[in-house]
């Protein structure tokens, strides 16, 4: 089965590495993949302050174009994949808002098809994957690397129907089928800001700086992710957040990355280099090999 | 003309119809002067009349005496809903010497006068109501009502302090009970307390007198360790078989010397102990608490090595010596009686704050729920009656969580009623006992009882926190160095209107109430209904608190919906009252709105057999026909329905009488 | 002493506003609210707000326009949806919130420059223009707008994105850019159509 490929905008940009150690995972694993023909921007949270109707019409361009490849998306962004869900779940709650999507979608020769699943990556290797299968492929074990598993906040709020919504694991698993540990880390799910470290930076610099100290007090030597504006924010203010409240530095990288480097991915195929702040002194010394 | 239609008695129709003003509620949509004169010129009718209040004792005075003026032999009466008043004006016809069912009533008030505005159209639908009612009634047969004989035993299920109460109160008035409780001993949850509000009398103390009196009491057999397994026949008559669970132990000959406790093999126990919640272990023989009743133990096959191995050195025999009080042979017993009520008060259970995770009950050890702080605080409890943290330490803080799994569409929407109580009494317990600074984080302080809005000045006083504001999270991430090793409360307190967090060092969850986990079994086994959130259905929940649908069935305690214990022991009060009045009544009538199977007719298809919800119809192996239980007959109709060939027909619901009905109403169409 | 008079007259309640709030998208069940607080307690943006979540569900109930449209909370709401898993009553309060803020974008309630709804509105002018987002061009357009000193402090930022390979610079768009311009024509006509 073939999966429709959503990227978003962020995994072009600064989300890079998300993309380059998803796709090197999903090979790997032999998940085929084919990215949405002409996908457009998703809307994100932005363009659903500014008008709401046109950003449902906007996000479902995609599930109508990607419903001719296949019937499945894979969406990694966390923004990209709650658009989606809440477009879809909207058009079929509200007949208004079907009404004005089916016309729109009709006048660019597009039609809607309510029966298409959004699926975010860690749903696909979690329950079509399946632990056992990721295991038996691991070639470099991540001997007991303690990593703190950041689900972030849109993934499992509010449309998430593979994992718990107060107390998700899915991640967790994943990285202990690698050989991962995964520490105790009760802000897992608590929301990094988002957008707020760039329009008010006093509030957003607190909310990384919970999130980092957070990790480390439980011992966490990395923090994984699997939304491109977390590990953003996570990763690349670590000095501002130090200066406002104390030095923290710890690595902070893409759930896929681990996975990708634990499979065997080749070197410098899932971006490692790309973080701001380096994991790569955390694997020497592990002894993890990753080049 | 009646001719045509035809008449169940011996000379013609004479029907008298009534129509009630009922005040304005009827009288002012609809034209009731009208409506009589309509209801004076039908075919059959004699009398039509319209009066102001037709329930009233000049209003069926009424009646009566024009069945005796006019040789009425048919009555209609056109009021309110039949649910209010149909006896009463059945009785009017008894008084008369008619049989009260020749009396058809119609509903033109609930179904016409209270519905429609506009008059002239309800007017209309009142005459279409009453000439259907009048051609119906022609039909009407004189039905008897039947009377059972009453067995004056009762089975009382659950030894909880309603089941408790029930039996005494039963016992004393002379009635054979049986008090049958799952658990080893009796007691239930209010055994587990410490103390109990407003009064904070010890709960041991009040109860244990009782429990030693239900096990002493030479009119109640006690039967712990034992379970209902089936229950049939009807009210006044009922066959129950009761199993009885082996205790591996002669009850007849153990003195509750407890040396075989101390005897066994395993040193320390090693089973996590059901009645301290799980805070400490037991061994497999043992007494669930010091002041159990019966006053016996209990050896539990499921963790005794004997009937794991079968080589253990049972140094418990040893031990018992002379006694001999220990039998390995022990098997279920299986015990038949025969009782005329039940009284079920199988209580309740607390809710599983694992649901919440973010209340990190399980996660963190220093998380408890209400009723292991209650085992703390107990003396006889796995600490000794000291509030001290897992590593054994006092807590300097601690913060209790109201409304944990209540109030919330996402658990239970109830208000489980008594954890505002008895969070302000553990309050009060652990300041007095640890001096620890406590905080109560509520919603909303309910305290409605006797002496409970005076218990809670009391508290106000003690110099506990009280914080507004249903708990975010507990967690013991650190935005402040005050935090660090503590238990975190978050919260919005709402009347100072900020966000606070609060370190403390224990967190205690007041868990809600919910039915037991067995609920829908048990209420199967005895035929009751539930409601939508599993509690048992009382009859009525204003005027029939404790009666249910099944007749000789009745319920008390928490079973039937969350409530303190004031109000568990009324209930088991009324509950008893009203089996005592059905006894003392020596008979009881049965309404003949019973089916019946017409034996010629009857093919044998069976399906009327598995619709009956009252197991009411039985098929007769050796005649190859339906038969239905007329006493197990509640007439809900639906193997009337269910009949393909037609052949059961119901009392009151008779095919003709409908159909009249029917062209009655469609008679101008 | 500075002191400020404050009571609350009926004459100082919308009811019109708050007639559209219980119909809006999101207040369905905003007369359910009991004002337990936990949506407060969850959120971790409602140390900074002026008006709680709970303060602002009630305030929007009973009509307090001023107070509601002109509060930060509005603007500090990141919809990370933690308020409405847990809600006892099921209350959409995130939907309620984004519906809050379009209400006051369309109203033009916001300080001048201020970055949030100036975001927006070069966020939707990239998306008809090109279909996608290039997020190296959006952030440098909305600092010129708002506080143009930070570009320079978010240089080094940018440098270091750069040296990785995580800012390109080129704008990324979609082929059939018409398209999205149909799309808004067709939404913008059935909206006049059903006056919505």
């Amino acid at each position: 089965m073939k999966y429709a490929y959503y990227p978003g905008c962020s995994l072009r940009g600064t989300g890079r590495a998300y993309e380059e150690s998803l796709l090197a995972v999903l090979r790997i694993l032999e998940v085929e993949v084919e990215e949405i023909d002409d996908w457009n921007c998703c809307g994100a949270t932005t363009y659903l302050s500014v008008d709401e109707l046109t950003s449902y019409a906007l996000a479902a361009r995609n599930l109508a174009l990607a419903s001719r490849q296949s019937g499945e998306i894979i969406a990694p962004c966390a923004a990209c994949y709650l658009v989606l869900n809440k477009t879809q779940h909207y058009i079929r709650e509200y007949p208004t808002i079907k009404l004005v999507v089916t016309r729109a979608l009709d006048s660019i020769g597009l039609a809607y098809q309510d029966d298409i699943r959004v699926r975010h990556p860690l749903d696909v290797l979690l329950n079509d994957v399946g632990l056992e299968k990721i295991a038996k492929k691991v070639k470099v074990p991540l001997k007991g690397l303690k990593v703190a598993p950041y689900y972030g906040c849109q993934i499992v709020r509010p449309y998430s129907t593979f994992d718990d919504q107060r107390n998700p694991t899915s991640m967790d698993r994943l990285l202990e089928a690698c050989g991962a540990k995964v520490v105790h880390y009760p802000l897992k799910t608590r929301c990094c800001g988002g957008s707020q470290k760039g329009t008010l930076p006093e509030v957003g610099l607190d909310l990384i700086h919970y999130l980092l100290s957070g990790a480390v007090a439980n011992g966490a030597e990395v923090i994984a992710t699997a939304c491109p504006l977390c590990q953003f924010n996570l990763d690349s203010f670590q000095d501002e957040s130090g200066d406002r409240h104390h030095p923290i530095h710890i690595p902070v990288v893409y759930f896929t990355q681990l996975l990708a480097l634990a499979l065997g991915a080749p070197a410098g195929s899932f971006g490692l280099h790309r973080c701001l702040v380096p994991i790569e002194p955390v694997l020497s010394e592990k002894e993890i090999a990753y080049a | 003309m009646p001719e045509d239609i035809g008449f169940s008695g011996q000379e013609t129709p004479r029907v008298g119809v009534y129509i009630c003003h009922c005040g304005t509620n009827i009288a002012a949509v609809i034209d009731v002067k009208a409506l009589a004169d309509y209801a004076g010129q039908l075919p059959g009718v004699v009398v039509s009349r319209e009066y102001k209040y037709m329930c009233s004792d000049p209003g069926q005075a009424l009646i009566e005496t024009d069945i005796d003026d006019h040789e009425l032999n048919r009555i209609v009466v056109a009021s309110c809903s039949p649910l209010l008043h149909e006896p009463t004006f059945r009785r009017s016809l008894n008084r008369a010497g008619l049989n009260p069912f020749l009396l058809q009533m119609v509903n033109i008030r609930e179904h016409v006068s209270w519905v429609h505005l506009d008059k002239r159209a309800a007017t209309e639908k009142a005459q279409d109501l009453v000439r259907a009612a009048v051609r119906r009634v022609f039909l009407h047969k004189p039905l008897e009502k039947r009377r059972v004989s009453i067995n004056p035993n009762v089975l009382v299920v659950g030894g909880g302090i309603a089941g408790i109460h029930a039996a005494l109160t039963l016992a004393d008035a002379g009635k054979q009970v049986y008090l049958v409780e799952r658990e080893p001993t009796i007691g239930g949850h209010m055994a587990q307390f410490d103390k109990t509000f407003p009064t904070l009398d010890c709960a041991a103390c009040i109860l244990t007198p009782k429990m030693t009196t239900v096990g002493s009491h030479p009119n109640i057999r006690l039967w712990s360790y034992s379970e209902v397994t089936k229950v049939e026949g009807y009210v006044g008559n009922y066959k129950v078989q009761v199993k009885r669970k082996p205790r591996y132990i002669n009850e007849d000959l153990c003195i509750g010397c407890q040396e075989c406790i101390t005897a066994c093999v395993y040193k320390e126990g090693k089973t996590p102990d059901e009645f301290n919640v799980g805070l400490s272990k037991r061994k497999p023989v043992y007494l669930p608490f010091p002041q159990a009743v019966p006053q016996k133990v209990v050896i539990d096959r499921d963790t005794c090595i004997e009937f794991k191995s079968g080589k253990c050195k049972k140094t418990c025999i040893e031990a018992c010596g002379d006694r001999l009080a220990i039998d390995f042979t022990q098997k279920d017993i299986f015990e038949e009686i025969e009782i005329g009520t039940i009284i079920v008060a199988t209580g309740f259970q607390t809710f599983a704050p694992e649901r919440n995770p973010f209340y990190g009950y399980k996660r963190y050890p220093n998380v408890y729920t209400s009723l292991e702080v209650e085992r703390l605080v107990n003396a006889s409890g796995p600490t000794a009656g000291e509030i001290v943290l897992r590593d054994g330490s006092k807590p300097g803080s601690v913060g209790i969580i109201h409304c944990v799994g209540s109030r919330d569409i996402n658990t239970n929407r109830w208000c489980s009623k008594v954890c505002c109580m008895y969070s302000l009494k553990l309050a009060h317990l652990i300041k007095e006992r640890t001096g620890a600074e406590v905080f109560n984080f509520y919603i909303d302080m309910r305290t409605p009882g006797k002496g409970y809005e005076e218990f809670y000045d009391r508290l106000l006083d003690e110099g506990v926190h009280f914080v507004r504001g249903r708990v975010a999270e507990v967690s013991d991430w650190t935005a402040h160095p005050s935090e660090q090793g503590k238990l975190v409360i978050r919260a919005e307190d709402t009347l100072a209107g900020f966000v606070r967090r609060i370190p403390v060092d224990m967190v205690v969850l007041a868990v809600g109430l919910e039915p037991q986990k067995d609920a829908q079994q048990v209420r199967r086994l005895f035929n009751m209904s539930c409601s939508s959130e599993g509690w048992f259905l009382e009859r009525h929940p204003k005027l029939a608190p404790v009666s249910t649908f099944t007749e000789g069935v009745f319920i008390a305690g928490a079973c039937q919906g969350p409530k303190d214990i004031p109000d568990s022991v009324a209930q088991a009060g009324a509950a008893a009252a009203e089996a005592l009045a059905l006894i003392d009544s020596k008979t009881v009538e049965l309404e003949p709105y019973t089916a019946s199977v017409i034996e010629d007719e009857c093919s044998g298809c069976k399906s009327c057999i598995p619709v009956c919800p009252y197991q009411a119809v039985t098929f007769l192996e050796h005649e190859k026909k339906a038969h239905i239980n007329e006493v197990l007959c509640k007439g809900c109709g639906t193997c009337v329905a269910s009949c393909p060939s037609g052949s059961i027909r119901q009392n009151f619901f008779e095919d003709q009488e409908i159909f009249e009905e029917i062209e009655g109403v469609l008679a101008h169409a | 002493m500075d002191l400020k008079r404050t009571v609350k007259f009926e004459a100082d309640r919308d009811p019109q506003f708050a007639h559209w709030v219980s119909h809006t998208v999101g207040g369905e069940r905003i007369r359910h609210c009991l004002q337990c607080g936990l949506c407060s307690g969850k959120c971790p943006l409602s140390l900074y707000m002026d008006y709680t979540p709970r303060r602002l569900m009630h305030l929007s109930r009973e009509g307090f326009k001023e107070e509601v449209l002109g509060s930060t909370s509005i603007w500090l709401c990141t919809a990370c949806y933690a308020c409405m898993v847990e809600c006892p009553k099921q209350i959409n309060v995130t939907h309620l919130l984004y519906a809050l803020k379009q209400r006051a974008i369309e109203e033009g309630r916001y300080p001048r420059r201020f970055a949030i709804p100036v975001m927006s509105r070069l966020f939707a002018r990239m998306v008809h223009g090109a279909g996608r987002i290039t997020e190296s061009r959006l952030v440098v357009q909305i600092l010129v707008r708002t506080a143009i000193w930070r570009l320079l402090g978010m240089s080094k930022l940018g440098m270091a994105l750069l040296r990785k390979g995580r800012l390109p610079m080129s704008s990324e768009h979609i082929q059939r850019r018409k398209e999205v311009a149909t799309l808004l024509d067709s939404v913008a006509a059935t909206r006049k159509e059903l006056a919505i």
